[in-house]
């Protein structure tokens, strides 16, 4: 499905026009990321950024499996197997660092793709699919990327996953013999180790499948763009090839210079000492961290101290967390304001950008000791987040005036153009 | 429904987080080791920074420093005879220096454990058969292994210079509670301020064959540039190919914004 003006692939060479009978797979990637693809003409750089999840994704499948051809997942000798990588294996520490810093540039741009989609308004209708598989993208990255950090077998490594496999012994009575299934074990341990480096070269292949399934959700209503007014006629969009596909290109080289820069000059940066020390059960690290991307979602869970309800504080923290992420999965019915733009929703725009200071505070304080400021600012930071989403964008989406919109993105574009020169010659 | 329900759910939420607002006292319990715990002192080395390069000098005098002094308690099990190449040496230097450690073997004619000459190949043996021996004799404290040690602390290299340099007389205001217990030693730079590790480095305790100061500060400082080679050989390498990478990209994001601006010139957006 696209618009009726999209191009038609016509395949010019005599092999291109047997392959297209036969198997019309140039005439699909025409039509997904070609040509064939009808855009909005207005997008800004925000739109980059699932291109650049992309190449994150295949970035971190080779450097994965090139990895997976080094690595060994016992627990006697995956960390020393992880040396051997970064001394001994040809521009192995390369590939590890690349691997290691892959995971948060995917986090970085897969954030930002959220947070635009947020201020957009992209996960409202006619797109609600792409938005909550979206959503169930970002959950399978969170498994992936929690399972890698286990691999090292380094002390984090070990004591993250007896902190996050420890969530479902909070569940009553049957919590833990979930834990002990899930673990194989009593406390993470070989057993443990197997089955996530199994996972954890999986799951990215599931999630390779659900972006395929994103963007041809994506493909039938088209790309939503910055006004959030739908696409009306040709002249509202460009073909994305080869328009996007430059535009994407400065993304990338952006990307990849920020890449490089981490993984070459800064490549622990983003990690924890402690995990360069070998996993040890016996000795407990002074403060369990995990990987900056789930900083947030850390100080929600330790934000619950209190047995509300009869119901155990650890309890309350692991649904809050939980809830935190399932919630995104109702947001395209939570708001209900026609208007997709926040440049068009004076109201909703604030509390947007309160949102996102919000997430950086919690950030902040997830990284943190359980301490005071951190344990009330995370308290408060949690309240927000919750209120955000369940009580105030359903009441600004309902009391908020928009304000006047044009009538369509090329008249948008036009005007924009205007004022720019108005203002020049002014 | 969504969105009362919503509501609800979110009300709840809110509910549980003011109770534990109001229930958690807003004072940390006071912890006088902070007060006397001190921020690591910052070494400069040419290893650091964004163009590094090796001092093989000042790493040949920190490796002697591990075999004279460290080695005595520390294993270093990443690191081979073959690596110390990369410190200047020759491959004659390395198989002499090799031969100077017995590592463990099997007697040919017997099975026995026996020990042999080391190898170029070898790694760096460590001092105790094992964790028991290690604890056994260091006052139930385990020496830990330093192939790693500059990436494996907070604070990294600074952090294991300044302990290094930083053992010194407990302060006179220092609680009794944390003053250094029977074989522990106080040093303000450590987590909690007593550690079972002595005074590793006197003054003189190493002589360097090209002269250099064997100062108790300057055999730290060249330990610890050791220790930053054994943690990632390939450090210097890899801020090399860095620049190669980066250069390439730069050159590469140059032309790809021109495209971009050329493709786009006709169309307003």
């Amino acid at each position: 499905m696209s618009f009726p003006w999209a191009k038609n692939y016509e395949p010019k060479q005599p092999l291109m026009k047997w392959l297209d009978e036969k198997l019309p797979l140039p005439r699909l990637v025409y039509n997904a990321i070609g040509a064939g693809y009808p855009v909005p003409r207005n997008l800004n750089y925000f739109w980059n950024f699932g291109v650049l999840a992309g190449a994150a994704l295949v970035i971190q499948i080779v450097t994965g499996i090139v990895l997976a051809m080094h690595y060994a997942a016992n627990a006697g000798v995956a960390f020393n197997s992880v040396e051997h990588i970064m001394r001994d294996v040809n521009a192995g520490w390369f590939i590890r660092y690349a691997h290691m810093n892959g995971a948060s540039m995917f986090f970085i741009v897969v954030y930002l793709h959220i947070f635009r989609g947020l201020y957009y308004g992209s996960y409202k209708a006619p797109r609600e699919m792409v938005w909550l598989l979206g959503v169930v993208i970002f959950l399978l990255m969170m498994a992936t990327a929690f399972m890698g950090y286990v691999l090292p077998w380094g002390q984090m490594s070990f004591w993250g996953a007896q902190v996050i496999t420890g969530f479902f012994s909070a569940i009553p009575v049957v919590g833990d013999p979930i834990r002990v299934w899930l673990l194989g074990g009593f406390a993470p341990d070989n057993a443990a180790l197997n089955r996530f480096f199994s996972l954890h070269y999986l799951l990215p292949f599931v999630i390779a499948g659900v972006i395929i399934l994103h963007i041809w959700a994506l493909h039938i209503p088209g790309s939503n763009n910055p006004t959030g007014i739908e696409v009306k006629d040709e002249q509202d969009t460009v073909p994305f090839h080869p328009y996007y596909t430059a535009k994407d290109g400065v993304g990338v080289g952006v990307f990849l210079l920020l890449f490089v820069a981490l993984t070459f000059f800064s490549p622990n940066l983003l990690g924890h000492a402690d995990n360069y020390i070998a996993a040890n059960p016996l000795s407990t690290p002074a403060h369990i961290v995990p990987e900056w991307y789930f900083w947030p979602f850390y100080a929600i869970l330790r934000a619950f101290t209190f047995n509300f309800l009869w119901i155990d504080a650890k309890l309350w923290g692991v649904i809050a967390m939980f809830a935190a992420i399932a919630l995104l999965f109702f947001l395209p019915w939570l708001d209900s304001s026609p208007v997709k733009s926040s440049n068009y929703r004076p109201l909703n725009r604030i509390f947007f950008w309160v949102l996102v200071v919000d997430v950086l505070i919690l950030g902040y304080c997830g990284k943190s000791p359980a301490e005071q400021p951190y344990v009330l600012l995370s308290q408060l930071g949690a309240i927000y987040y919750f209120a955000h989403f369940l009580i105030i964008l359903p009441i600004v989406s309902r009391i908020e005036r928009p304000l006047p919109m044009p009538n369509s993105i090329t008249e948008a574009v036009l005007s924009k153009h205007a004022d720019d020169t108005s203002a020049a010659t002014a | 429904m969504v969105r009362p329900l919503g509501f609800l759910v979110g009300l709840g939420f809110i509910a549980a987080l003011l109770f534990a607002i109001f229930t958690t006292p807003l004072t940390n319990e006071p912890n006088a080791s902070h007060e006397f715990h001190k921020h690591p002192k910052h070494l400069k080395l040419a290893s650091d920074g964004l163009m590094p390069h090796w001092d093989k000098a000042q790493l040949q005098r920190g490796l002697q420093v591990y075999k004279e002094v460290c080695s005595a308690c520390h294993s270093l099990h990443l690191v081979a005879f073959r690596d110390i190449q990369d410190l200047g040496y020759t491959e004659g230097q390395v198989k002499t220096f090799a031969k100077g450690f017995q590592v463990p073997s099997v007697n040919p004619d017997t099975g026995e454990p026996a020990t042999r000459d080391g190898l170029p190949s070898d790694y760096f043996p460590g001092p105790y058969a094992n964790e028991v021996a290690a604890r056994a004799a260091n006052n139930n404290a385990l020496p830990p292994d330093l192939s790693l040690i500059t990436k494996a602390r907070e604070g990294g290299k600074d952090y294991v210079y300044s302990l290094l340099t930083g053992f010194q007389n407990p302060p006179a205001n220092l609680p009794k509670e944390l003053k250094p217990g029977t074989g522990l030693h106080f040093n303000p730079y450590f987590a909690n301020l007593n550690l079972a590790m002595a005074p590793p480095l006197t003054k003189g305790q190493v002589t360097f064959a090209d002269g250099s100061p064997n100062t108790v500060d300057a055999m730290a400082k060249d330990v610890t540039a050791f220790l930053v080679w054994t943690a990632e050989p390939k450090l210097v390498k890899r801020v090399q190919v860095g620049w190669a990478a980066f250069l390439f990209l730069l050159i590469f994001t140059t032309l790809t914004y021109l495209s971009y601006r050329n493709i786009w010139a006709d169309k307003k957006h």
